[in-house]
């Protein structure tokens, strides 16, 4: 692992380099937020929290506003897939309002099916553009999986009828880089839980390049806009965990965070939805709470402008970050006891302990395991 | 000679749609097609899961209308066991509920819709004084549209223009003759997209404070609901209460205005004019509210007569698959549905633009099924919903619709159109936004002397179960069905609101509110068909929600792999 002094040279080369590609726009960022009454200063707190979100230390907080100045030359193209658009909806609810707007309009929308303008044939061109004229260049965002039983015929999109699986192999030839939003794309989401009828799956799955998958369903605005702008910054991929999630978002396990943590500790726990230990917010692990095997941000950095997430709100976590969650979380209402996923306990990257049991906790492991074999029964 | 026209994909919509249409030497459509794309298969998914994770999972049908299906699917399992669950969590689901259609209602007409309507390209040559006047015509109190603002807002999009890059603005149909907006009205829309786009955070944030977060809220139990911390907490409530004033502001002096302005200047535009072709409406009920009573109301409505409104019944809803890519002898009932995929390829044929792949229109040509109520195809949505209670004399509705009518000085006609189906989903929501406040105090009165949010269910697994739900979600009704077997779903089916407005012929050879609100409209390019936009558009089409019609009854899952050829 490079050292943070190396990877603000490799940010500061390469918003050497995008200094130096000619500008698409002439205005610049500043006028552009004067206009818009965003100040220096706030800006320069935006840039400080999105390096505090990227997990750097504060002095990247300089690259942090020197990148998104100059982001207006990384054109974006967003495709979709077998989904249900909560991804791009999740995009749209970034928090600092008209400052992310503004990251996004100089992010270069080139194709987004939700959001532009034009339709039909005028649509398919703009893709077509976008792919000749940045290739090598642009970033590709994929929302969604992708069908592959039948041919690939589960999905066609545009007029002259392609699969899902051609447009995606296509798109992703030319692309600088591959970001695979939300857990649909990244590992094949819910259309891909068993039994898997059309054969859904993750985009790394049907092309052969890194792909950096944003797992979560959805991924939160956060996440969805960090990994821009890493992008941005480096030019290359963050440091990716052993499913290509970015560490930075997805490199501490939602148990090591989580508010209700003491209590868990001290073997306080709700029994019963909206109980009184639900009242004093007790933990949710014998309701059902996935947090002790979910790799994300949402304790820290939470949904909708730090509102809430789903363990304040009384229900346990999911686990919606990780590969065939499904299957392997479902009967969300049930504890998992000490069942290991998918290796991730003996990745070396892990971080934080994922069994049960491990010194810092509070309640022997198998003591926890015990209390929920008698609770199954009844 | 007719000539093919083929629109795919329809964007600023949820999913996958292709239209092809067929239009005359004068360029009047003649026959027209619509057809979703893709496939997922989300019911089968359900087959042998616990019925407690229904929602959640069928929660992913859609991430637009997120809270939808969710509330639909849990409901559906609840009425299968019987349960009655706690009236705080009745006002919460409709706390939640409301959120989601501000959320939905903005975020179609200003984000998906407007482009349709507003020419982004004329806002340049407006006059911000002269508009800033202009928006006082249509409110007293005109939202983000003072002449400074508007300066700010066109500014900002000449930046876009004089650099050429338009990004998502980009090559669409700007110039076109059927956009009737002045340079200033342009620039005042204009001006609420932006404004649209931090006030449906808001409005999304609403959700997430008993739902966890939204898209894909977490609280929804069968039983009730988790969210204990945020209900009793004062500070919460008033965050909500807070952020709703901020949404009802938005609407009425945004949104209201903006229909208003649209009614007048697109009087005489005939694809605003027609586009309700299909005359049958149906909703259900929605909105608990603080009476215990309904704020809409079930019915159905035959032939455009609204002297008679007949109530829903359920048995009567049957699907048809005649040109849809699945395989079944007959129509059928949700409960004893069966759903086969059978693909079959597109043939080509000359279009407009050249040799393309199109529809099979002999065939099958779309993942959407047919529902039917009565054998006949129905029309789903907020104009259905308020026709419906119209003609029932719900005076909420009654005095809405009046106002409106005597505001744009339309006849009640001017409702079937497409600028009807456009008001209706605001009137829907301006009622809504006044009737919210009553719901919210009726909920804190009730927290007075009653806590409870959550009633455990309990399965018994030597039991059998049968139940189904009906909402009215923001594109209309929606309704979930299952069957419980062993302790796990056994059968799940879902007859949605895009489903009712998007699906094919059927075996009949009626056609759906899609395809006929197409038929006799005129196109000014047919390279540039910007007036089927706005129509399709008008439907708020939401395709992955349309497509996930499955039932496994008695089905092998070796049955679902059926290759393309198979007959
Ligand atoms: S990951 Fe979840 S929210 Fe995103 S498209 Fe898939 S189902 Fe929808
Ligand atoms: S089990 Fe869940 S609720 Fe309990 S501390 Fe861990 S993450 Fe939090």
């Amino acid at each position: 692992m490079e050292t943070h002094a190396a990877l603000f040279e490799q940010g500061r080369k390469r918003l050497d380099a995008l200094r130096q590609m000619p500008p698409r726009q002439q205005e610049s960022l500043t006028d552009r937020m004067l206009e818009l009454g965003i100040t220096r200063r706030d800006f320069m707190k935006w840039s400080a929290s999105i390096t505090a979100l990227l997990a750097l230390p504060l002095p990247f907080s300089s690259l942090v506003a020197e990148a998104a100045e100059l982001a207006d030359r990384v054109p974006l193209v967003w495709l979709h897939m077998a989904e249900c658009t909560g991804c791009s909806e999740s995009l749209t609810r970034a928090d600092t309002p008209d400052l992310d707007t503004l990251i996004f309009d100089h992010i270069s929308l080139e194709y987004h099916e939700t959001l532009m303008a034009a339709a039909g044939w005028q649509a398919e061109e703009n893709l077509e553009h976008a792919m000749e004229k940045y290739h090598g260049n642009y970033l590709l965002a994929v929302e969604g999986a992708v069908p592959t039983k039948n041919g690939g015929t589960f999905l066609k999109v545009g007029a002259k009828g392609k699969t899902g699986l051609e447009v995606v192999k296509e798109a992703a030839e030319g692309a600088a880089a591959i970001i695979s939003v939300g857990t649909c794309s990244s590992f094949g989401g819910v259309q891909a839980a068993a039994p898997n009828p059309t054969g859904a799956k993750g985009v790394h799955a049907v092309i052969d390049r890194t792909v950096i998958n944003l797992g979560g369903c959805p991924p939160s605005e956060k996440n969805i806009v960090g990994t821009l702008m890493y992008f941005v910054m480096f030019g290359r991929l963050p440091a990716l965990d052993m499913f290509n999630r970015p560490k930075w978002a997805y490199g501490a396990r939602v148990h090591d965070n989580c508010e209700r943590r003491g209590h868990f500790d001290s073997g306080e726990f709700v029994e019963e939805f909206s109980d009184d230990a639900a009242k004093d917010g007790y933990c949710l692990y014998k309701v059902g709470c996935k947090g002790p095997y979910t790799y994300n941000n949402c304790p820290t950095e939470r949904f909708n402008a730090h509102v809430s997430w789903p363990v304040l709100a009384g229900h346990g976590c999911i686990g919606c970050s990780e590969p065939n969650f499904w299957d392997d979380m479902a009967d969300f209402e049930k504890p998992l006891g000490r069942q290991l996923l998918h290796g991730i306990d003996a990745s070396a990257d892990a971080v934080g302990g994922v069994i049960l049991g491990a010194a810092a906790v509070g309640i022997a492991a198998h003591a926890v395991a015990s209390v929920f074999a008698n609770s199954k029964e009844d | 000679m007719n000539q093919r026209v083929v629109i795919d994909p329809i964007t600023r919509i949820e999913g996958h749609l292709r239209i092809e249409v067929e239009v005359d030497e004068q360029n009047v459509i003649q026959k027209a097609w619509a057809s979703s794309t893709l496939w997922r298969g989300i019911e089968v998914i359900l087959k042998g899961r616990t019925p407690m994770d229904v929602g959640l999972l069928v929660q992913r049908i859609c991430g637009v209308c997120t809270f939808s299906h969710y509330r639909c699917g849990t409901e559906a399992v609840e009425n299968a066991l019987g349960l009655e669950i706690p009236v705080n969590a009745k006002y919460l689901r409709s706390l939640m509920m409301s959120a989601l259609h501000y959320h939905d209602h903005l975020v179609h007409f200003y984000h998906l819709h407007a482009l349709d309507w507003v020419d982004v390209v004329s806002a340049l040559s407006a006059d911000p004084a002269k508009a800033a006047q202009i928006a006082t015509r249509y409110t007293a109190e005109p939202i983000a549209a003072g002449e400074g603002d508007l300066r700010a807002v066109q500014k900002r999009v000449q930046g876009f223009v004089d650099k050429g890059r338009l990004g998502p603005f980009a090559n669409a149909y700007w110039g076109n003759k059927t956009y009737r907006f002045t340079p200033e009205q342009n620039l005042i829309a204009l001006s609420h997209y932006m404004k649209g786009l931090e006030i449906q955070r808001v409005a999304a944030e609403m959700m997430a404070i008993f739902g966890g977060k939204q898209p894909h809220p977490q609280s929804v139990v069968v039983g009730g609901m988790t969210s204990i911390r945020d209900l009793l907490s004062p500070a919460r409530l008033q965050e909500w209460k807070t952020k709703h004033d901020v949404v009802r502001d938005f609407i009425k002096r945004a949104y209201h205005a903006d229909i208003l302005m649209a009614a007048e200047a697109f009087g005489d535009e005939a694809s605003v004019l027609g586009g309700v072709n299909v005359h049958n409406f149906i909703c259900t009920n929605e909105f608990y509210g603080a009476d215990g009573k309904h704020l809409y109301h079930q019915g159905v409505i035959h032939d455009g007569d609204l002297s008679k409104v007949e109530d829903v019944n359920p048995d009567l809803v049957a699907e048809d698959v005649t040109h849809s890519w699945y395989r079944a002898d007959k129509p059928q009932h949700p409960y004893e549905g069966t759903t086969i995929p059978q693909y079959t390829d597109y043939v080509e044929r000359d279009t407009v633009y050249g040799k393309l792949p199109t529809l099979d229109n002999e065939g099958k040509y779309s993942w959407v099924k047919s529902p039917r109520y009565n054998g006949k195809p129905m029309e789903v949505g907020p104009l259905a919903c308020l026709l419906v209670n119209y003609a029932r004399g719900n005076e909420k509705v009654v005095d809405a619709i009046d106002s409106f009518l005597k505001e744009t000085g339309l006849p009640l006609e001017a409702l079937y159109t497409t600028l009807g189906r456009t008001a209706a989903r605001m009137i829907e929501t301006e009622i809504l936004a006044d009737e919210c406040d009553k719901i919210f105090d009726a909920l804190v009165t009730n927290l007075g002397s009653d806590d409870t949010l959550y009633v455990k269910p309990n399965i018994d697994p030597n039991k059998e179960y049968i139940g189904h739900s009906f909402i009215e979600a923001p594109r209309g009704m929606l309704s979930h069905w299952v069957r419980i077997k062993n302790g796990v779903v056994e059968n799940y089916q879902a007859v949605v609101p895009t489903t009712w407005n998007a699906g094919p012929k059927d075996a009949n050879g009626n056609i759906g509110p899609y395809e006929a609100s197409l038929l006799g409209l005129k196109l000014e390019d047919p390279k540039k068909p910007l007036e089927v936009l706005r129509i399709i558009h008008s439907f708020d089409p939401c395709m992955a929600c349309s497509v996930h019609m499955m039932d496994y009854k008695g089905q092998s899952l070796g049955e679902f792999r059926v290759g393309p050829s198979a007959a």
